[in-house]
């Protein structure tokens, strides 16, 4: 009797279990397939090659999407050599001392620092402080600090997956540690630190408060030339024409949230294949 | 002596066991009884499969989904690996220690009285944790402080909780997987004078890498080597008067 | 000094100047919000800005209490955690000690993708998806609602609870798990009765840190949950969360150095303040648990 019921609390349990993650699938469907269904309409080819209008049928995206390539082009220039180093310096150099973990609960508590705090920042000290105004630079120095501590935290990781033997077999035959570092380690880790760098980037491509805050436009008829220059960036211009009463509006965000959607899994799949491919060591 | 210990009843046998992990084998057609109210030494050099085959008496190897486990294994006639037989009901009448000490994160009084609890046979905790804690040599150590966390015991103490654990399920078999390995010469020998102990009521078999434990505390003892059983008789005669060379050249230290 | 060691000294120069990024990014945060609050509290007396129940900066006459704000944070926050809480824990659980490693492998990238989706999708699909949903169960419902944000922003923060979740279960070690099935326990029990309780610490770093990263979800609330700051606790109403303020601030055209462009620093400082004590008792909580 007793074993029976144990039994069936087991199932009920592993039923419970088993509904709420299926849920989570079901709704992961749900949103992609609502967002199709009421984009798919929209989306041409001439979307991606138009500027944006007053009038939905003669919107496009293309002013957004060339803001966004330029900026994340100039947030990876910014943050990847930053984040790399000092991820490197961290693990490699530092003390392990009171120092090392000041810093390194800096670097977690940046991680969860609200992205529109990051905006505020981006605004009083790029904006105006730099006198850089509405620009790319702006824009990309602020999610180039945003995306920063990710790109440590993960470059972390895969620099403590290398294995103590290589580093060890490596100071024996006499390297100095950037011999070590640079000719060793780097490698060693790298397609993790690649894996972590792509996340962090389709994260920022995804960002819209900081942006808002640094003043990036919602209305931009022409493409962004120079790093000096006035930008809009995909997410913006979706978060226009999400927040617009009439429907049509909501027709195009969805085609926008479409394009958005598909650079995010071609990058995610790349990470993948990268971890799957070059990955020696796992964490 | 000899004769007293071939009289007891064989409880546990086991029958052309194979056991593999993926492609490699790692106990290869062993055939074994171990007798009631004894203490079974199982030794062998580290890698002969002796913890493997010690976790296939309990079904604990069925966690590793590589492991693929062939041949029988009977208690008192039942068919441990027979389809219907739940894996859960082995374990409450086969209990086991671990190698490294391994008390849950509650107090000394729950640690014991969980199992009886889950399996729904608790009725009187006092006294379950009482008399667990008595058998196990311990209940003097601890008897003002049943409610602190037993992580707060010493190595050697958390060993022997987790031996009272296994003793409050009322367990016909208790397995030990080299139980002493993680503990100081004093702790051990406390350990060990517990298992002599032990064996008027319990059926132990106890996996150790340690030779003169096995001679101490065993009445019989089989000797595995890369997989395969090669020698198995009493105690004394195996350290005395070994049959097999590889067995000598163990027990004296020339491998191993 | 040879070359060798000439490089050597440099490139770590060139190291520690990268880490002092990271420092003097939380220096400015500190320093710049700082600033602009001291300036703002010379007008508007503290106690006033955190225990006002009236948020009107932008219209006369002009009161400065918070707490409408904060209360609609509060709504927000308290609707997703009821949400992904149980769901997080559930799925976690479900993978640790129950799932098959192929349903493992499906499951673990659909958390990614959902945790991957940016925030201003989320509140498209807040906005044109889930309220109409709500709407026809609930047809004296706004427009713009806490209820649509909270479900949202649950579901963005469920595959950080799961993943914590999950981290912080695989975490208890072997052994115990080993000593629990070795009493006859069975996957439940042992799932319930003894991993949970010694993963407690995570778990609580689990809600701390989401309940801190649900605090500053900016998009989707801004989106789906209104502009209407207000001391509700009625989910179908519209309301104003504290980061949804900053946003509607900017994008209008408050000019620098007016004191409704301060309140927008004011709320940031609070916002940085609350979520920097979650963020440090969080990883406090994950560092005491390994």
């Amino acid at each position: 009797m007793r074993q029976s019921w144990r039994k069936q609390r087991e199932t009920l349990f592993l039923w419970i279990c088993r509904g709420v993650t299926f849920l989570a699938i079901f709704i992961l469907g749900i949103l992609l397939f609502h967002i199709l269904k009421e984009g798919a309409n929209w989306l041409s080819f001439e979307f991606l090659t138009r500027f944006p209008s007053r009038f939905p049928a003669k919107a496009g995206i293309k002013s957004a999407l060339f803001g966004s390539v330029w900026i994340i082009s100039m947030t990876a220039m910014i943050s990847i050599p930053l984040g790399v180093a000092t991820a490197f310096y961290l693990e490699e150099y530092a003390p392990k001392r009171r120092l090392f973990r000041f810093l390194q609960v800096n670097i977690s508590n940046l991680a969860g620092m609200p992205s529109i705090v990051y905006g505020l920042l981006g605004l009083a000290i790029f904006v105006r402080f730099f006198n850089l105004d509405r620009s790319l630079w702006a824009g990309s120095l602020t999610l180039g600090l945003l995306i920063l501590p990710v790109i440590i935290i993960s470059s972390q990781e895969s620099i403590r997956a290398v294995p103590d033997s290589i580093r060890d077999a490596a100071f024996a035959l006499g390297a100095r540690p950037w011999q070590v570092i640079l000719g060793q380690l780097l490698p060693a880790a790298l397609p993790g630190i690649m894996t972590g760098i792509i996340l962090a980037l389709s994260r920022a491509i995804g960002e819209t408060a900081p942006l808002i805050m640094v003043g990036a436009l919602s209305y931009v008829a022409f493409v962004p030339e120079a790093p000096g220059d006035p930008f809009t960036v995909l997410p913006l211009q979706i978060f226009n024409w999400a927040g617009r009463p009439q429907v049509d509006f909501h027709g195009i965000a969805a085609a926008g949230i479409i394009v958005l959607l598909i650079v995010l899994f071609m990058m995610n799949f790349i990470a993948v294949m990268i971890r799957q491919r070059f990955q020696r060591y796992k964490m | 002596m000899k004769d007293d210990i071939k009289e007891k009843e064989v409880i546990l046998k086991i029958e052309n066991l194979s056991i593999a992990y993926g492609e490699k084998l790692a106990v290869s057609r062993v055939n074994l009884g171990f007798r009631k109210n004894q203490v079974t030494a199982v030794i062998g050099p580290s890698g002969c499969g002796k913890s493997t085959l010690l976790r296939a008496i309990n079904r604990m190897n069925e966690f590793n989904p590589i492991v693929k486990t062939e041949g029988n294994i009977s208690c008192r006639g039942q068919n441990i690996y027979g389809s219907k037989v739940d894996p859960t009901d082995i374990r409450r009448t086969i209990g086991m220690v671990f190698q490294k000490p391994n008390p849950f994160p509650k107090s000394i009084f729950n640690n014991i009285i969980w199992g009886p609890k889950i399996n729904g046979f608790l009725k009187d905790p006092d006294q379950v944790v009482e008399t667990a804690l008595k058998r196990a040599a311990l209940w003097d150590e601890v008897k003002e402080r049943l409610h602190d966390s037993a992580l707060d015991l010493s190595g050697g103490q958390q060993q022997r909780l987790c031996i009272a654990r296994a003793i409050a399920m009322n367990p016909e078999i208790i397995l030990m997987d080299e139980p002493c390995s993680a503990l100081d010469p004093k702790s051990t020998a406390h350990i060990e004078d517990l298992i002599t102990e032990l064996r008027s009521n319990y059926t132990i078999i106890i996996v150790t890498h340690n030779m003169q434990q096995a001679a101490r505390i065993s009445d019989e003892t089989a000797f595995f080597y890369e997989g395969r059983l090669i020698e198995f008789g009493v105690t004394k005669m195996i350290f005395t008067k070994p049959n097999h060379k590889q067995t000598e050249d163990y027990i004296t230290g020339r491998f191993g | 000094m040879t070359k060798a060691k000439w490089i050597d000294k440099t490139l770590e120069g060139f190291l520690i100047l990268c880490v002092s990024m990271t420092a003097l990014t939380t220096l400015s945060v500190v320093l710049i919000l700082g600033k602009e609050s001291l300036s703002f509290f010379s007008h508007v007396s503290i106690v006033d800005f955190l225990f006002g129940t009236r948020w009107e900066p932008l219209l006369e006459p002009q009161s400065f209490g918070v707490l409408p704000l904060v209360c609609g944070t509060f709504l927000i926050v308290m609707g997703a955690m009821v949400i992904a809480l149980p769901a997080g824990l559930l799925i976690a659980a479900y993978l640790n000690e129950f799932a098959s490693n192929r349903f493992r492998s499906v499951v673990k990238p659909v958390l990614e993708i959902l945790a991957g989706i940016p925030t201003v999708v989320y509140g498209y699909f807040a906005l044109t998806f889930i309220t109409p949903q709500l709407k026809t169960v609930f047809p004296e419902m706004q427009v713009f609602n806490a209820a649509s944000g909270a479900i949202v922003v649950g579901i963005m923060i469920l595959p950080m609870i799961a993943s914590l979740c999950d981290d912080g279960f695989r975490a208890v070690s072997t052994t115990i798990r080993d000593g629990a099935y070795a009493l006859g326990a069975r996957p439940y029990e042992v799932m319930t009765q003894i991993i949970l309780p010694s993963a407690k610490s995570r778990v609580a770093a689990a809600v701390i840190l989401a309940m801190s990263r649900a605090i500053g979800e900016t998009m989707a609330v801004t989106l789906a949950a209104g502009a209407t700051p207000k001391m509700t606790l009625n989910p179908l109403e519209s309301i104003q969360t504290m980061t949804a303020y900053i946003v509607q601030v900017s994008l209008g055209d408050t000019p620098a150095g007016g004191i409704e462009y301060q309140t927008v620093f004011a709320v940031a400082a609070l916002l940085f303040v609350m979520t920097l004590t979650m963020n440090l008792i969080g990883n406090h909580f994950i560092y005491k648990g390994r």
